[in-house]
């Protein structure tokens, strides 16, 4: 391990967390609130520490996959933890667990909140919490790569830790350039979003919130009961299909703007997360209709939000999804775990690895009927190597496995079952409301600290995708 | 600019390494993933796996906005036709490497139906290389320039040297300064020596002037080149196939030792006065037995590393006097140069040199780049646009990692001081350790911006501070 070297691009990183601070500073600025302190100590214990990481002079300047992971782990933990402290400093929240909670569910565009009362807290650090979002979704060190001079091809390592999905592509041969391409795309979408939701008849400020929310696939609200407040239908379309379109690959993005369009519905990706959200859509309109709610419009106008905001990780709700019958809760569920595409900013397994899994289980009952055949599993008419198989089987297994461990904790509380299950899922797939107690209309305020340092650090290792935080805890890391 | 590479094996990566390194769009297409797994790891560049023969592949690359295509992989066909696809897909340039000396010879014939722009041959560039080196004995390589006139030389400083100790500006006085010394290597150091270095024993010099005037400042400190007769080579590849005919016409006696019979008996068909020993060269008795004390001359140039460090080993302990090593692997260097081995011949990357020199551009008459691509010997034509003509060198404002090496008039060689004049349609050899210079406008900003360097390098040296 080149602790130095880590050292170096930590120290860098935080710096960054300076500049990703400085909108939340002006927005407090202009709205002339005290909390302007907070964001001002929280700068200049960056500075300080920043400043003395970065000064920092390694002597073997390479970026293995190891110090990438090592990067990666650490800087999300580094950041979350001092975007936790103007929430700290400005009393918005009291307890410095709450307020680490708060900025984790921030940063990994989780949008679980213990915040009970949210519309009467300072207009700056609820932009600084919307704005975790933001920069979390397409991550943290991308943007670092994109702003700063002279990444090098060690750069790769950091980005194929923090981007989601199983094999991270470039987009163009340099690693500068492929961040630079997808923050261009990502503004872009945010700016439109932020003009559409204005004309809309949103408030500017709340605009610019709920537009941090949904291209993060977050999910922070400025109003208690979340986008459901506006009753605003021309609102919610606009959030339904920005939320949709960040689910996707921001690759296909890139593919649209060179030009070809046929290439994006070729994407088998893409085409199984469309199946997927109009089958629940449809689906869980039928049940809706005449249950819960009159008319078929309105069925659908809230099963295709709550789809949507679900499935891509968002976790906005335009109704309290709760009082739903069972059979559309269940599918919200399974959603849950689905997540959105890989290259995106939503959280979840990724429909990617869920299509793998599905074409290896065939392959693997093909085999039993054909012992000696060969058979290879295809993406886009493409050969998956079998290395890449073998690691979305693990990352399935982990990813159970860390769901029954939190699971196993967070029951110690003795909240009922549903609550328990919910708000683990919720959180390790970074979508934000689960059911019952921590539903749409609840939140996380009653849990004991040690839970929410449990949820916390699912959040993270949900972001990152489980590996970088768990080889963390692996002492054959940390030997040189 | 954006190139495309087929082929991530040795001389594609060494390719995408220097190309990725001077800012350029790199592409590498291999079917070998660990190939490509490798370079991704590394490199800057992008990586795609398939074949390079295949139109969607390369469409894939990108190939119809690609500036050049660089077909490296292991055969000659897949590269012709991957060059062929390529400019029907519209590239702009493309290159092929072909070495079977089969095609070689014939391929000015059909180059253009291939819509190839430029063929690269490593193994016959070698040769030339390596005959040139013969050619000159005592030194341990030679490079030319100006189509021959000019010669750079590099020569090992030994115990007895009259040069050792010497002031370079001394030593230039004693030899009447006909040749420049352009550069010092001192173990890993690289310098661009002025007047006041001093010069010790077992530095590597490079000496830099008319052929002539290298032979008397050889002659002066005991480094009188002996002329070379017998020659053996051991291993019959390509290498040795074009080198036999080169050396044919130098004169000289050769004698080839090659291990595999079938191999022979091709050689034989193909050079029918050569004298051909089916055995193995890495055996001290077989050498001693072919008379390897009496070579003037031993190369090996066997396909395996291992076989030509060891036969090389053997050679020199058992008297031969001068010895050629060909590896394949430019990471080896510093090991081979620690066992005594001095004459390493790369054939990777003098096919790299080629390739760069053709990518920088026409205005680059030359390109040598020498000590692991740290120095980088550049040839000009000085045309009359140039800002460099009509004024005496001391006032050009030099950049210290940059030399005016020689000038090169139509009947003189000039190793310029601070009076000499560049006039319009010389040639300029320039020796640098800046990168990436591929006109002469951009020389003339590192000749005549000094300052503007200074800041530029304050620049680069804040951003080292706060990259990542």
């Amino acid at each position: 391990m080149n602790v130095a070297m880590v050292s170096k691009n930590l120290g860098t990183l935080l710096i960054c967390e300076i500049v990703a601070m400085i909108p939340a500073v002006v927005v407090s600025f202009i709205y002339k609130e005290t909390e302007l302190w907070a964001f001002i100590y929280t700068i200049s214990i960056l500075l300080a520490v920043g400043l003395g990481l970065s000064l920092i002079k390694p002597q073997n300047k390479n970026i293995y996959a190891k110090e990438g992971f090592a990067i990666v782990a650490i800087g999300w933990l580094l950041i979350s933890f001092f975007g936790a402290l103007p929430f700290y400093f400005s009393g918005a929240i009291p307890s410095l667990v709450d307020s680490f909670f708060e900025s984790s569910s921030g940063f990994t565009t989780t949008g679980a909140s213990i915040l009970t009362e949210v519309e009467s807290v300072a207009k700056g650090i609820l932009f600084w919490r919307s704005f975790t979002h933001w920069v979390g979704g397409m991550g943290v060190l991308v943007l670092a790569m994109a702003i700063l001079p002279s990444a090098g091809a060690g750069s790769m390592q950091i980005m194929k830790a923090e981007s989601p999905g199983p094999s991270t592509e470039k987009l163009v041969p340099k690693v500068k350039e492929t961040a630079k391409i997808l923050y261009g795309i990502y503004i872009l979408i945010t700016l439109v979003q932020i003009i559409l939701l204005k004309l809309s008849g949103l408030p500017f400020y709340d605009a610019l919130i709920h537009s941090f929310g949904t291209v993060g696939t977050g999910g922070f609200s400025s109003k208690n009961i979340s986008v459901g407040a506006y009753n605003n239908i021309a609102a919610e379309i606009i959030i339904t299909v920005f939320m949709l379109m960040c689910g996707t690959n921001f690759a296909l993005y890139y593919q649209f703007l060179k030009g070809n369009i046929k290439g994006i519905f070729k994407n088998e990706e893409f085409r199984l997360y469309v199946a997927i959200v109009t089958g629940a859509i449809v689906l869980i309109t039928f049940n809706l209709y005449g249950n819960i709610y009159g008319s078929v419009k309105e069925s659908i106008r809230y099963a295709a939000f709550q789809v949507a905001s679900i499935i891509t990780t968002t976790g906005y709700a335009t109704t309290d999804f709760n009082t739903w019958p069972s059979f559309s809760k269940l599918i919200l569920l399974l959603l849950m775990f689905v997540g959105g595409c890989a290259g995106s900013t939503g959280g979840g397994i990724k429909s990617i690895r869920i299509l793998l899994l599905f074409k290896t289980a065939k392959m693997n009952l093909m085999k039993m009927i054909h012992p000696k055949a060969v058979y290879s599993v295809r993406i886009g008419g493409r050969t998956v190597d079998e290395r890449t198989i073998a690691d979305v089987l693990g990352f399935f297994f982990i990813y159970i496995i860390i769901l029954c461990a939190a699971v196993l904790i967070v029951a110690l509380e003795g909240k009922d079952l549903v609550t328990t299950v919910t708000s683990v899922i919720t959180t390790i797939s970074n979508i934000g409301p689960g059911l019952e107690i921590v539903g749409p209309m609840g939140n996380f305020s009653s849990f004991t600290d040690l839970s929410k340092m449990v949820l916390s650090f699912c959040m993270i290792i949900g972001r990152l995708e489980i590996y970088p935080i768990l080889l963390l805890l692996m002492p054959k890391f940390w030997v040189k | 600019m954006k190139v495309i590479i087929i082929g991530a094996g040795k001389v594609g990566y060494t390719l995408a390494e220097n190309l990725a390194a001077e800012n350029k769009d790199v592409t590498i297409i291999d079917k070998n993933a660990q190939a490509l797994e490798k370079v991704e790891a590394h490199l800057e560049v992008m990586c795609l796996k398939g074949t390079g023969v295949s139109a969607n592949i390369l469409l894939e690359a990108g190939v119809a906005e690609a500036d050049l295509l660089i077909a490296v992989t292991g055969s000659d066909e897949v590269n012709m036709v991957c060059c062929l696809t390529a400019k029907k897909l519209g590239v702009g340039r493309t290159i092929a490497r072909v070495r079977d000396p089969e095609y070689a010879y014939e391929l000015s014939l059909i180059k253009e139906q291939l819509g190839l722009d430029f063929v690269i041959n490593p193994e016959y560039t070698a040769a030339e290389e390596i005959a040139s080196t013969l050619g000159f004995s005592s030194a341990i390589n030679v490079e030319r320039f100006a189509s021959g006139r000019v010669r750079m030389v590099e020569l090992k400083v030994t115990a007895g040297m009259g040069i050792i100790g010497k002031k370079i500006k001394e030593a230039d006085k004693y030899s009447s300064s006909s040749v420049l010394i352009g550069i010092i290597v001192r173990g890993e150091e690289v310098i661009v020596p002025d007047g006041e270095e001093v010069i010790e024993e077992n530095d590597s010099i490079y000496v830099i002037g008319k052929v002539s005037n290298i032979y008397k400042f050889c002659k002066l400190y005991g480094k009188y080149p002996d002329k070379i007769k017998n020659v053996m080579i051991v291993g019959g590849g390509r290498i040795t196939y074009y080198l036999y005919k080169l050396l044919k016409d130098m004169n000289m006696n050769v004698k080839i030792i090659e291990i595999d019979k079938n191999r022979c008996f091709e050689l034989s068909d193909k050079l029918p006065s050569a004298l051909i020993i089916n055995s193995d060269g890495t055996e001290e008795e077989v050498l001693l037995s072919e008379n390897i004390n009496q070579m003037d001359a031993f190369l090996s140039a066997t396909g395996m590393d291992e076989h030509n460090l060891m036969a090389s080993l053997i050679a020199k302990r058992l008297g031969a006097k001068k010895i050629i090593t060909k590896i394949s692997r430019s990471s080896y260097i510093n090991i081979v140069r620690d066992m005594g081995l001095d004459s390493i011949i790369i054939p990777k990357l003098i096919t790299t040199n080629q390739i760069l020199k053709y990518v920088r551009g026409t205005a680059l008459q030359s390109l040598r780049r020498i000590v692991e691509g740290k120095v980088e010997i550049l040839e000009f034509v000085v045309d009359d646009t140039s800002e460099l003509i009509d004024k005496p060198l001391r006032k050009l404002n030099i950049s210290a990692d940059t030399v005016i090496a020689t000038i090169v008039r139509k009947r003189e060689v000039v190793v310029p001081h601070g009076n000499d004049i560049i006039r319009r349609g010389d040639r300029i050899i320039v020796i640098t350790m800046e990168k990436n210079i591929a006109t002469l406008k951009e020389l003339e900003a590192v000749v005549i911006g000094g300052n503007q360097n200074e800041r530029r390098n304050g620049i680069k040296k804040f951003g080292d501070i706060i990259n990542m």
